[in-house]
């Protein structure tokens, strides 16, 4: 199964959008509760990334009966040191977004902590993409 | 203890969802950050936050928190409503601070997470 969304930069009240998707299509599917929200959330704090930083972006979505791959992919100023970013505490964040209750340098790592595997690639002032995996069952690689 | 307990103790107003309010909760947390909600692993609590937007709406959507307590009279926005309505979710506005409603759900016995 594959899917895809599209994320405007800036667009606060739709961040969340295809977590939500995920969300739906993930109970349908029967996930474990706890496996498909530690999904829900990767998903989420990388939309609201796309939101505070980034112009625009897309999710891609591939769900096999094994695991599922989350590609955010972004046009934005994309980040210049990405170990500096993943640092809880360390934030760009405008101070727009903090009132959003977002910035304050949480998301990378909570996307990590809450994905079984994580990539990042970005080129300074063209993008970012974030690559998400997680596996359905929890004894799998 | 039950949500409609929790209303009565912080002298709140249940804005949606009344019907739900005989479920039970174990647990709270209090923020404002939502990135700080995100981290947590606990189903049955309730959120208490000053932050009155959809992305305290959201965030809680997303962490399957069934219950958000907001303080200060903060305005809750029909959008807000809205979607909490979509989603099952009680929302709770009380004239109180976070920190009174923190110590009174505390001192009635509901726990901590952290």
């Amino acid at each position: 199964m594959q899917f895809r969304h599209k994320i405007a930069g800036g667009d606060f009240a739709k961040a969340g959008n295809a977590a939500i998707s995920v969300k739906k299509v993930l109970s349908q599917l029967n996930i474990n509760h706890t496996i498909a929200k530690k999904i829900v959330i990767a998903l989420y704090e990388g939309e609201v990334n796309v939101v505070a930083h980034a112009w625009s972006g897309i999710v891609d979505v591939e769900i096999d009966e094994n695991q599922i791959r989350i590609l955010i992919t972004d046009k934005g100023p994309g980040i210049e040191d990405i170990e500096q970013a993943m640092k809880e505490g360390y934030s760009t964040a405008s101070p727009q977004v903090r009132e959003m209750g977002f910035g304050a340098g949480l998301g990378l790592s909570n996307m990590r902590k809450n994905s079984d595997f994580m990539n990042i690639t970005s080129i300074p002032g063209e993008g970012t993409v974030v690559e998400l995996i997680n596996n359905f069952r929890p004894d799998a690689g | 203890m039950t949500i409609k307990e929790i209303t009565r103790l912080i002298d709140g107003k249940v804005l949606c969802c009344e019907e739900k309010t005989s479920t039970n909760v174990e647990y709270a947390f209090a923020s404002d950050l939502m990135s700080d909600v995100l981290t947590i692993e606990k189903d049955n609590m309730v959120l208490i936050t000053g932050l009155a937007n959809l992305q305290a709406i959201r965030t809680s959507e997303m962490s399957d928190i069934g219950c958000i307590i907001f303080a200060r009279d903060k305005k809750i926005g029909e959008e807000m409503i809205d979607l909490a309505i979509e989603n099952k979710m009680i929302l709770v506005r009380s004239p109180y601070s976070i920190f009174h409603i923190s110590g009174e759900l505390y001192k009635a016995g509901v726990k901590s997470i952290y």
